[in-house]
């Protein structure tokens, strides 16, 4: 059996948090470089020309590329033949989002009590951390940090086990039409189907976590979307979404929970495998 | 059309900039958010006074991040709006005249505006670390205790916004 001492987990934390804030994963920026293309409006093609530029400063310059350096969330794939010691695990994690944020001059966002005081914990911990169990004894760490002008624009909704695709595809646009203007488009689309209601939620994140090609409904999805015409951060055009993928788990006879995550055109995440 | 602005912008300057329109504005601004404005706003009502001259002013929703050592400013954009709304009439009564944002407003946002000839710019999201650029300087200016939400002043030198809404109401 393997065994690890949870501080390597803390410092891979804190290298992801830190490379993520400053550089778009290859995949991301590809995507969104094939979707520029397809630009057509004038002040469409002008907000990607200044996207563009902020990715390269902030690679450059390693500085952040959104002042909201967000909330992490962090996904734990733990193989269960490895044997961990050392510090408890969430401990660890925090301390490596702690030494990322206060060393990285990275904004605290995080507040202790969210109906009370809204004390600001200042140095953006407690971090969110979901953890799963797999066969093997290797550790898979996924990040994802998100800012809150998109993750306020998340949605849920409880539909009938008698609901079709087409009022996914409804809902869908009456959610990106009323929200989407306010989420930083180009959009990401994370859409979890089935499971419970909390399920639903987690799903529709990790749909953004890998992202593998669309397949031909997701395809649909993303042009019906872009026919909004709400465009790069909103000014009108073509590219209103940049991509869209749906993750599904089995469900209930009596529901349909579906979960639209969107998230803004610099979707942050990073992955290791350890 | 293409405009390079100082602020404040006179009532005049203000008429002609046109909903699309590109605005590259200089001068200086306050830099604030959620709990900012609800301190604000529930001082205005207690009939209290308040740390910042709100006449002919400019507000810039904002909450940057730390500068590095050496370095004057962190990365700077805008947050979304949409949240300041319920306090964004009366501001705009009390003589905000500029705000600069990310995403939609509210009916009464729009109805304040066009009845002070009030403007409403946009810069996009996340792209902060081009936008730190037409930042000179920020420094922190009352409400301290409220950390990234606390009220800043920050000198901005030909920043890049679109007009979202426009004196007349009209909107993207």
């Amino acid at each position: 059996m393997r065994t690890l001492d949870t501080i390597t987990i803390t410092d891979h934390i804190e290298k992801l948090c830190k490379e993520i804030n400053y550089k778009l994963d290859e995949k991301v920026l590809s995507l969104i470089e094939e979707s520029a293309r397809r630009e057509s409006s004038i002040i469409g093609r002008e907000v990607f020309s200044q996207m563009f530029t902020s990715y390269k400063i902030a690679k450059e310059d390693k500085t952040p590329l959104c002042q909201d350096t967000g909330i992490v969330s962090v996904f734990l794939d733990i193989g269960q033949e490895i044997l961990l010691k050392g510090i408890p695990i969430e401990e660890a994690v925090n301390i490596g989002v702690r030494r990322a944020y206060t060393s990285s001059f990275f904004r605290s966002s995080i507040v202790k009590d969210p109906i009370g005081k809204r004390e600001n914990t200042m140095d953006n911990t407690p971090c969110v951390i979901h953890t799963k169990f797999t066969t093997g004894e290797k550790i898979k760490i996924s990040i994802l940090v998100k800012g809150f002008g998109s993750e306020n624009a998340t949605t849920l909704k409880m539909f009938p086990p008698t609901a079709t695709k087409s009022d996914i595809e409804e809902f869908l646009l009456e959610v990106i039409k009323e929200k989407g203007p306010n989420a930083c488009p180009p959009l990401f689309i994370g859409i979890g189907i089935g499971g419970t209601a909390d399920y639903a939620l987690k799903l529709s994140k990790e749909a953004l976590l890998e992202l593998q090609p669309m397949d031909e409904w997701e395809s649909y999805l993303l042009n019906r979307v872009n026919n909004l015409c709400i465009g790069p951060a909103g000014l009108g055009g073509d590219i209103t979404a940049i991509y869209v993928k749906t993750k599904t788990f089995p469900t209930h006879i009596a529901g349909l929970p579906v979960a639209i995550n969107i998230n803004c055109h610099i979707l942050r995440i990073g992955s290791v495998i350890i | 059309m293409e405009y390079h602005l100082s602020l404040p912008l006179k009532e005049e300057e203000r008429l002609k900039l046109k909903v699309g329109d590109k605005v590259f504005l200089t001068g200086e601004v306050y830099g604030m958010r959620d709990q900012a404005h609800k301190r604000i706003v529930e001082l205005i009502k207690k009939r209290e006074s308040i740390p910042i001259e709100l006449s002919n002013s400019c507000i810039f929703y904002v909450g940057p991040t730390e500068p590095k050592p050496g370095e004057k400013v962190g990365s700077i954009g805008p947050t979304t709006s949409g949240r300041m709304d319920p306090f964004t009439p009366m501001l705009i009564s009390y003589g905000v005249r500029v705000i600069i944002g990310k995403g939609r407003r509210s009916k009464d946002v729009i109805e304040a505006i066009r009845k002070h000839k009030a403007l409403y710019l946009v810069a996009p999201g996340g792209i902060s670390a081009y936008l730190r650029r037409f930042v000179s300087e920020i420094k922190m200016i009352a409400f301290e205790d409220l950390g990234p939400e606390a009220i800043y002043s920050l000198k901005l030198k030909d920043f890049p916004t679109f007009v979202s809404i426009d004196t007349g109401g009209n909107s993207l």
